[in-house]
């Protein structure tokens, strides 16, 4: 399989009273083209900083980060990122806010109707149409989400960064947009890197899971190859033999060899919840 | 429709008025009729009150010039006043005419005459100096946002400028208007040198007061709303790579909006007290000048004719307050299409 994205030994220093806190450690993986990946650990391992590492958010303090051959070190529009609290600006509406996306990334190479066109496009992908006049006050946070996801898809990145873009919803919202997503996924088949802490998430959507160990200095623990058909259907798998074994390989992993650590018992979500959230 | 209306009124913050809309619309009666009164009542009964004590207590002072005025002699200067400026316009429009007159005269005569136009150059009504002061007010509270804002948002938008900046902006703003005072008004004299000035010197001492002392409220508000904004929102815009100009204007600016507001509207109240205090200490024409004059002049008619102008003072105070919150308001609340 050819290595599309490689994330090259990385590990990241970052500064405190008490001198550099050692996040990350040797972070070595390789993504392929069109490959679904999820990255699961505790809270607080390090998941986020992998994600902002890839895209370009943070630098990496040893090692780097190659997409298609060369290193990336700062953010760019080919390394779209879906937020976890949508991150929709509340002042514009949904159109608006995939328009911001659409305008700055393709200015000059499509005309203003293909531009509309193309923000259309990517509302109906998520189903957002109806509401796409609406400001983010005024739709739910599942909505949020799939406007969230569409402004990332219509920057048609490379590679898709998601840091747990369901995790704020309850669970019905969220079995639909993985729904979505899959759809998407199937027809688009891009490259995606997940975080997420849900285990059925994990399995039901990659082709690969990514385990990391506890911090400090984490790492990868494991990789897990994910070898479902596709399309998948949560009905149907529920009683499928070799999901339940992927999935239990994945908690095994987090409950047995990865004790939840002290502190994650009073895990504190560092992104403040905005008003309206709620689905 | 009415839900329509009762939003805009709150909108404007004509909220007491809600009620009476509601009670209009037949929306029960009992209710309604009791909140006009909590409303409205209640404080048309307070300053009832309050003219009452004044009344009473003021007849009881006795100074060099009279008798405090109470309410009643101070609405009568209050009409003495709009009968003087209505006095002084036809005044001025006599004045005029007759020149149109003389002008036309001469024209008859002879064609190729040069025709002098001379302004009217009569006494400065209390109306006017209300005009005065509230241009002066607006010159110097625009100039001061127009340099406060942009330094406010680089402050915001980088930590190390901020903290260079801070103590300079932390002692400069304490400082009492009449203390900038005697140095803008030397440093007017001496740079703003013209044979043709646009404006007079001491509109310009007066509004650049003004800037100095609402800079402050402004510039901490923006530069703190902006450092605060949301980091993801920041991120998005380094993700599409929006060039700096447009991650301020599209991004850092719309997110701090209603912090900018707050510094603007605070800004604005400190432009209107600095400004009384430094048209009457500089001499400058406007309210100040106003309050100033009849103080040395010291008619019987002067102390009342100080409490007008201390009644419109905290009137126009007032509104100006009342029209910031309703620009925040109607800006924060602004459509979806009108935010196009
Ligand atoms: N900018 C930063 N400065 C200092 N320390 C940081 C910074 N960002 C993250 N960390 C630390 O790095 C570690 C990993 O944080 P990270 O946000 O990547 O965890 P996470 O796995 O995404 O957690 P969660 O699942 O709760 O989102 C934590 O201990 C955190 O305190
Ligand atoms: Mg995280």
């Amino acid at each position: 399989m050819s290595q599309y994205l490689q994330i090259d030994h990385v590990s990241i220093d970052f500064p405190t009273k008490n001198g550099p806190f050692r996040a990350l450690d040797g972070v070595d993986l390789k993504i392929a083209k069109g490959e679904f990946v999820s990255l699961i650990g505790h809270s607080g391992c390090g998941k986020s900083t992998v994600l902002n590492i890839v895209a370009g958010l943070y630098n990496a303090t040893e090692g780097g980060v190659v997409l298609e051959g060369k290193e990336v070190y700062q953010p760019g529009p080919d390394r779209a990122v879906v937020f976890q609290n949508h991150s929709l600006l509340p002042w514009l509406t949904a159109y608006q806010n995939v328009e911001l996306a659409v305008r700055e990334v393709f200015k000059g190479q499509k005309s203003k109707a293909e531009m509309k066109e193309w923000i259309e496009h990517n509302l109906e992908l998520v189903h957002m149409t109806h509401a796409k006049d609406k400001r983010p006050d005024e739709i739910s946070g599942g909505m949020k989400q799939r406007v969230g996801i569409a402004r990332a898809l219509a920057m048609q990145p490379k590679v898709l960064l998601m840091d747990e873009p369901f995790g704020a919803l309850d669970a019905l919202t969220r079995a639909h947009l993985q729904d979505s997503l899959m759809e998407i996924q199937q027809e688009l088949n891009n490259t995606v890197i997940m975080i997420t802490h849900d285990v059925d998430e994990a399995v039901l959507l990659s082709d690969k899971i990514v385990m990391m160990t506890n911090g400090p200095a984490a790492t990868i623990g494991e990789v897990l190859d994910v070898k479902l058909a596709r399309p998948r259907d949560r009905v149907a798998l529920a009683d499928d033999a070799e999901y339940n074994h992927y999935r239990s390989q994945v908690l095994k992993f987090l409950y047995e060899r990865q004790r939840n650590p002290a502190q994650a018992s009073e895990k504190v979500k560092p992104k403040l919840v905005k008003s309206g959230e709620a689905a | 429709m009415k839900d329509k209306l009762i939003h805009s009124l709150e909108t404007v913050g004509l909220s007491p008025v809600v009620p009476m809309v509601r009670l209009a619309s037949g929306e029960n009666p009992k209710q309604q009729l009791s909140e006009i009164f909590e409303r409205i009542g209640l404080p048309i009964l307070a300053i009832a009150l309050f003219l009452l004590l004044w009344s009473v207590s003021a007849a009881k002072v006795q100074t060099s010039l009279g008798t405090l005025p109470g309410p009643s002699q101070v609405w009568q200067q209050y009409q003495g006043l709009v009968v003087e400026h209505q006095e002084e316009r036809l005044k001025e429009e006599a004045f005029y005419q007759r020149q149109e007159v003389r002008n036309e005269k001469k024209l008859a005569k002879n064609p190729d005459a040069k025709i002098k136009v001379r302004p009217y150059t009569g006494k400065e009504t209390f109306f006017d100096q209300i005009l005065t002061s509230l241009f002066t007010v607006f010159t110097g509270f625009i100039l001061a946002s127009l340099i406060a804002i942009p330094i406010g948002v680089a402050c915001g938008l980088n930590k190390k400028l901020y903290g260079a900046i801070s103590p300079i902006i932390q002692i400069l703003k304490p400082v009492s208007p009449l203390a900038w005072l005697p140095i803008v008004t030397m440093v007017v004299s001496a740079v703003y040198v013209s044979n043709d000035p646009m404006f007079s010197k001491s509109f310009v001492t007066s509004a650049i007061t003004v800037t100095l002392c609402s800079l402050w409220p402004t510039l901490i508000n923006t530069a703190t709303g902006v450092a605060s904004i949301d980091k993801d929102w920041l991120n998005v815009g380094r993700v599409i790579q929006l060039h700096w100009s447009k991650q301020v204007f599209k991004i850092a600016i719309p997110a701090s909006l209603p912090m900018i507001f707050t510094g603007l509207r605070i800004s604005l109240g400190i432009g209107w007290m600095v400004l009384i205090a430094a048209e009457m200490l500089a001499q400058n024409p406007g309210l100040g000048k106003f309050v100033w004059d009849e103080f040395q002049n010291g008619s019987s008619n002067s102390l009342g004719r100080i409490m007008v102008a201390v009644v419109v003072i905290g009137l126009i105070g007032y509104v100006l307050d009342w029209l910031m919150v309703s620009l925040q308001k109607i800006i924060s609340h602004s459509s979806p299409e009108s935010a196009r």
